[in-house]
């Protein structure tokens, strides 16, 4: 056991961390302005999947991983694009929709990727990474931190944009009034079907893009069903981080590192089955919910449609 | 930012013109026409159902017209939205408050802003005091929402309406939650805004407060506009001609208002005086205007009709007033129940004897719901005991309480009084899932189920197209017929009521206190929660104040009673 | 509640008049057909976007999964584990709970019964160890279930992501047992010791029909009665109809909440055992048939009825069984039964919203 405080393990865990963080905190930063808005978006999980195939299918094609991005927050776009019409637009009850794209997206996506790459399993060329001066130098950590593709960097520093809009635009307080009582927000005068709209298709390029991530960055190449619950992971950091981008970012590592303890354990020498280290995210996730699941606090009016006039 | 006077005092802001809106089943407003003018408190007087809610909502873009023209400043234009009704000036303050409860005072008035926006809290702060302080209001606009008294989030809200530049405020019976000193203040608000030039609309179903505040009322029956008195006429009417016209008009010649002998204030609650069956009620129509203060403007008719009554005839003069009063059957001592933070009950002891009706006044939010479901056996107690025939009953839970005859007719008729998707006879058995004879060994006996749902149904007049009906579809009146036959059936000898003519048409409304009455009168030991001062006057024999989960004082219900409740209510605020 | 389960709204209109019996018959084909329709014809689009007939798809389907006798018998026995399944949600949707978590509690239950049948047969009679098997069945499915419905019954947790979470723990953990605990050292792919043809569920009237479609029809009319004729499950509905109104009621809520998993969950797990003990055998490594989720449309399309559902259940397994057929043949992977299965949702939520405002329209 002594190789678990070895470089190599901690290296490899940092790293994992962050490669299967990124995807969470995506997806948890996107769940949560669906879920400050008012729209519960169960089908996160579909949205980064379809992001996840059409980012690999565009970078693939392409050649480029950015377009491939591009090609991700599309994917999510338009699965979301389909919700915001169904339950937004008309009202239909946000969980069974919620559920029925993301089986359809789960199948679609396993569908397109047999007719297209089965036979083959392309891969794409690792990605190039930005280290960043200095930082990239600390030892162990340093590369695992610093030294990686700038959309790490974005997606960090998306989490602190986000708490800023949340707190102090206009546009934040709109989202907050749409979840809390958008009758109020509708008699400001406020297009809450429009809030709303615009919510959950930020969700989608978000989930997108995380979907995106784990294919181009994290695996290089589409599996179907891929993301393995990542979507729902989101949906519990959104639920448990009350409102604030940066819990989701630690429950992001915390989650990511769980997730790739597999492999640093093996890196480090230790030799667990995969599958019992595969529970670890899980187990971790019900663990929290245990602990701290009283205290999630969510929008009054969540999953509730709004309909004006309405008593 | 207060609107300045327009230039042509007397046209029309806002005008309507054959307005007709209809829903399903019902046509809300029928070719209604009216016409809203600068510097004029404008009263649309109706009771619920009149349609004045439905007016509003199209006033302010919130509900299209059917038919009809809506004329702003002389041309017709439609208030498509919420946003078009406050680019034309036309704010509206709500029955129920349309802030958001999570943000703070400023922040709610920030909502619409372009989204990219940095709103200057400081800026906005600055603004809001100064309008508030100008109209005599004082509320810290960087409390949040949520943990404001209604009658502030109401002020916060007529601020903000005028922030926006409106030259309407429309104010939906905005005094349902107040005070009577709030009530006052309100009106002298009014006053004060119409004074400045703003068209102040003021909806209500309070016949006094109409006249105390009103330039020009209209009345408002069944949909229609039944009758209009504009500014000089109000002024030239006293109150007494005033209020015949108006309940002329309200309640049509067929029934006109029984002429009482006397106009001398209220009795107590005179059960075994009056005239026969169930009708007991001495309380004069038309009151001497100051002499009680007050005035239900609901028909009181001497005969209805021959409803089949479940109860017998009151004893006449048999062991209630004038005999001693019997030993109490429910007592409360020392009640507590937590809330959130504070307690929601705190301490509260009172006594009810069989065939007593204790009325309990106060705003709401004051505690009153947590202690009807405390006493209910909903909701836990952290202190004190209840007791029941002189056995304490804190450990039973609430069907126990049920089978011991403790019943509780809840405020919330649809959202926690029924199961609305469920049928009728469903919803009338809710409390006794399970029991006999109504379910044997686990299984359903519908023959039982039906008969029973037959049995009330007829008993209490239940409008409804069958028992199989879902109770969702019956009007609101009807599903509280359903709420009381269920709770006043079966060896009932306790029972709470909590609003139960909130709501309510006045048909309605005299029946549902006919069956308070009733039921007392046969010795229903009757526990009252309402924060309609008329209805607590009219029917109880005493009257406690709740105010911040105590019991503020308790008084008699007499002549005085009107005015030391109003005292208690106020000194307990402060 | 129809409207009312698919779109969570309530009517409270006066009712409109009733029509005639022909009217009301073609009422319910538009429906309740109209969807099944309308998802097949979109699924049929996907499948020539991709390039494959969709003519020749479903005529497989048909083919092999309902008009050869071979076919049929295996759909027949695919019922079994579906309608406990479908009589699983039926509870749980009911009573208002979201239980997301049956391919779990499927699995591990399948996994555990796969591991104690062969040892159970060798020991007792046959009558003996078979009902054994679904009692401990039923034991793992609301034990894998109590963490859930004592997250929502006392701390107010949403299920949805509780019982998904269960989920991908509960498959992990059965890859788990099946690859270290369980198997069977005598196979070179890892997998439980293969229960005999001999021990298992047995067969109806000499053809290979697992009786296991019996105890599916019982499992599901039992319900069905229980839900519409006992106290206990008009209890269950008023939860799942009005919660505060069941409190209100003095409706013991937390321990029904606990009661309506436990169920639902043991209902899901005798699914995972009747299809061992009836057709697999045997658990092999990463196997995951993942009925659960499919068959949620199939409960909505039935409006939670029981009958009715048996009759959807009875669909889909033909389309079970003939797309595995049409995957070998056709080279479409079974993948395309998820993509049915979530148009029909989508179709189905669409179409029971204009029923919806078509009714209030005649009313006005």
């Amino acid at each position: 056991m002594d190789g678990l405080l070895t470089q190599a393990f901690l290296t490899s865990l940092v790293l994992g961390a962050i490669t299967a963080g990124v995807p969470l905190l995506l997806a948890g930063l996107g769940e949560q302005i669906s879920e400050k808005a008012g729209v519960l978006n169960v089908g996160i999980e579909g949205m980064m999947l379809a992001g996840a195939y059409l980012g690999f299918l565009v970078a693939f094609t392409s050649g480029s991983i950015w377009l491939g991005f591009l090609g991700g927050a599309g994917g999510g776009l338009l699965v979301a694009l389909l919700m915001a019409l169904l339950c937004v637009r008309l009202g239909l009850n946000q969980i069974v929709i919620g559920i029925a794209l993301t089986l359809g997206a789960e199948g679609m996506t396993a569908l397109l990727h047999f007719f297209q790459f089965a036979q083959s399993y392309p891969r794409l060329e690792g990605a190039s990474t930005l280290p960043i001066p200095g930082l990239s130098a600390i030892p162990v950590i340093g590369p695992a931190l610093f030294d990686r593709h700038p959309v790490v960097y974005l997606a960090v520093a998306l989490t602190f944009v986000l708490a800023w809009v949340f707190r102090r635009t206009a546009l934040g307080l709109d989202l907050q009034a749409a979840g809390d009582k958008p009758a109020a927000l509708d008699a400001a005068g406020v297009d809450v079907i429009g809030v709303r709209t615009a919510a959950v298709l930020a969700t989608g390029a978000l989930a997108g893009i995380g979907g995106a991530f784990l294919a181009n960055i994290g695996a290089g190449l589409f599996i179907p069903f891929m993301t393995n619950g990542a979507g729902f992971i989101g949906i519990v950091l959104a639920m448990l981080a009350r409102g604030r981008p940066v819990w989701v970012l630690l429950g992001a590592l915390l989650f990511g590192a769980c997730l790739s303890m597999t492999t640093a354990l093996q890196v480090a020498g230790v030799d667990v089955p995969t599958d019992v280290i595969q529970m670890l995210p899980f187990a971790a996730v019900m663990a929290v919910l245990v602990l701290f699941g009283r205290r999630a606090s969510l929008p009054a009016a969540l999953g509730l449609p709004y309909v004006r006039g309405a008593r | 930012m207060i609107a300045a006077p327009p230039s042509d005092a007397g046209a029309p802001i806002v005008a309507l013109h054959g307005i007709t809106r209809r829903f399903p089943g019902v046509v809300a407003n029928d070719r209604v026409d009216l016409a809203i003018r600068p510097g004029e408190v404008h009263v649309l007087l109706g009771e619920n159902g009149a349609g004045k809610s439905t007016l509003i909502a199209m006033l302010s873009g919130l509900l299209q017209p059917d038919e009809g023209r809506i004329l702003v400043d002389g041309r017709e234009q439609p208030i498509a939205s919420p946003r078009h009704a406050l680019g034309f000036g036309i704010g509206t303050v709500f029955q129920h408050v349309m802030l958001a409860p999570t943000l703070t005072v400023v922040e709610n008035l920030a909502l619409g802003l372009p989204w990219w926006r940095r709103p200057d809290r400081a800026r906005l702060a600055a603004e809001f005091t100064r309008t508030a302080e100008a109209l005599g209001l004082s509320i810290d606009p960087h409390a949040v929402t949520g943990e404001l008294s209604l009658g502030e989030q109401q002020q916060a809200e007529i601020v903000r309406a005028l922030l926006r530049g409106s030259r309407v405020l429309i104010l939906d019976e905005a005094t349902s939650m107040l005070t009577p000193k709030g009530v006052e203040e309100l009106g002298a608000l009014m006053r004060r805004l119409a004074g400045r030039g703003i068209a102040v609309v003021f909806i209500t179903h309070k016949l006094k407060e109409a006249f105390d505040f009103g330039d020009r009322i209209s009345i408002l029956r069944l949909g229609r506009k039944v009758g209009e008195i504009p500014p000089e006429r109000l002024r030239a009417l006293g109150e007494r001609e005033a209020t015949a016209e108006i309940v002329h008009l309200m309640f049509g010649s067929s029934e006109s208002p029984l002429p009482s002998p006397s106009l001398s204030p209220p009795s107590p609650r005179g059960r075994g005086l009056g005239g026969g069956g169930s009708f007991g009620l001495t309380r004069p129509v038309l009151s001497q205007a100051g002499a009680d203060g007050g005035f239900d403007p609901l028909p009181i008719r001497a005969q209805t009709r021959a409803d089949p009554s479940p109860y017998p005839p009151p004893a006449r003069g048999g062991g209630t007033m004038n005999d001693s009063v019997p030993a109490p059957i429910l007592v409360v001592r020392d009640l507590s129940v937590p809330g959130h933070g504070a307690a929601a009950v705190a301490d509260v002891a009172l006594e009810v004897a069989p065939g007593e009706i204790l009325g309990i006044a106060g705003i709401d939010g004051n505690g009153q719901k947590q202690l009807a479901e405390a006493l209910a056996g909903q909701r836990p107690a952290s202190g004190g005991t209840v007791l029941l025939d002189g056995r304490p009953i804190d450990r039973l839970d609430v069907g126990a309480r049920r089978r011991l005859g403790l019943r509780y007719v809840t405020d919330d008729r649809l959202g926690e009084g029924t199961v609305g998707p469920f049928p009728v006879a469903l919803n009338l058995l809710l409390k006794q899932i399970g029991e006999p004879p109504f379910w044997s060994r686990g299984l359903d006996r519908p023959d039982e189920i039906d008969r029973n749902a037959r049995a009330l149904v007829a008993a209490f007049d239940v409008r409804t197209p069958g028992i199989r009906t879902p109770v969702g579809r019956l009007s609101g009146g009807n599903i509280q017929k359903v709420l009381l036959a269920r709770e006043l059936s079966g060896a009932a000898r306790v029972v709470i009521y909590s609003k139960p003519t909130y709501g309510l048409d006045a048909q309605n409304i005299v029946a549902a206190r006919r069956r308070i009455r009733d039921a007392a009168d046969a010795g229903i030991a009757t526990i009252l929660i309402s924060t309609d001062l008329e209805e607590l006057l009219e029917l109880s024999d005493r009257i406690a104040v709740m105010s911040r989960g105590r019991i503020a004082g308790t008084v008699a219900n007499d002549d005085r009673a009107r005015q030391r409740v109003g005292e208690l209510m106020i000194g307990a605020q402060s | 509640m129809t409207a009312d389960a698919v779109n969570g709204t309530a009517p409270a209109h006066k009712p409109p008049a009733k029509p005639g019996p022909a009217g009301a018959a073609l009422h319910w084909a538009l429906v309740t057909l109209g969807p099944i329709l309308a998802a097949l014809l979109l699924s049929g689009a996907v499948l020539l976007a991709l390039g494959t007939d969709p003519l020749a798809y479903y005529g497989l389907v048909l083919q092999r999964g309902l008009l050869s006798w071979l076919g049929l018998q295996e759909t027949l026995s695919r019922m079994g584990p579906l309608l406990f399944l479908a009589a699983g949600l039926i509870v749980a949707f009911r009573a208002g709970i979201w239980n997301l978590g049956t391919d779990g509690q499927f699995l591990l239950a399948a996994v555990i019964v796969a591991a104690a049948g062969p040892p159970l047969a060798d020991a007792l009679p046959g009558w003996v160890a078979l009902p054994l098997c679904l009692v401990l069945a039923a034991l793992v499915g609301a034990a894998w279930s109590l963490l859930p419905a004592l997250l929502r019954a006392y701390q107010g947790v949403n299920e949805i992501i509780t019982t998904l979470m269960m989920t991908f723990l509960g498959t992990s953990f059965a890859n788990v047992l099946v690859k270290l605990a369980f198997r069977d050292p005598a196979t070179t792919v890892p997998q439980t010791r293969t229960l005999p043809v001999d021990d298992r569920l047995p067969r109806l009237f000499g053809s290979t029909i697992s009786s296991g479609l019996l105890l599916g029809l019982l499992a599901v009319v039992l319900v069905h009665l229980m839900m519409t004729r006992t106290a206990f499950g008009l209890k269950l509905r008023v939860v799942g109809a009005n919660a505060r109104a069941a409190v209100h009621a003095g409706l013991p809520v937390p321990r029904l909440t606990i009661a309506v998993f436990a169920l639902s969950a043991g209902l899901a797990a005798m699914a995972g055992a009747v299809d061992i003990i009836g057709t697999q055998g045997n658990v092999r490594a990463d196997w995951n048939p993942a009925y659960g989720l499919a068959v949620i449309p199939l409960v909505f399309l039935a409006r939670f009825n029981g009958f009715a559902s048996i009759a959807f259940v009875f669909l889909f397994s033909v389309l079970s069984i003939g797309g595995e057929s049409a995957a070998r043949r056709l080279g479409v992977p079974h993948f395309f039964t998820l993509v049915v299965m979530a148009i029909l949702l989508i179709v189905l939520a669409l179409v029971e919203y204009a029923d919806h405002r078509r009714r209030e329209r005649m009313r006005a």
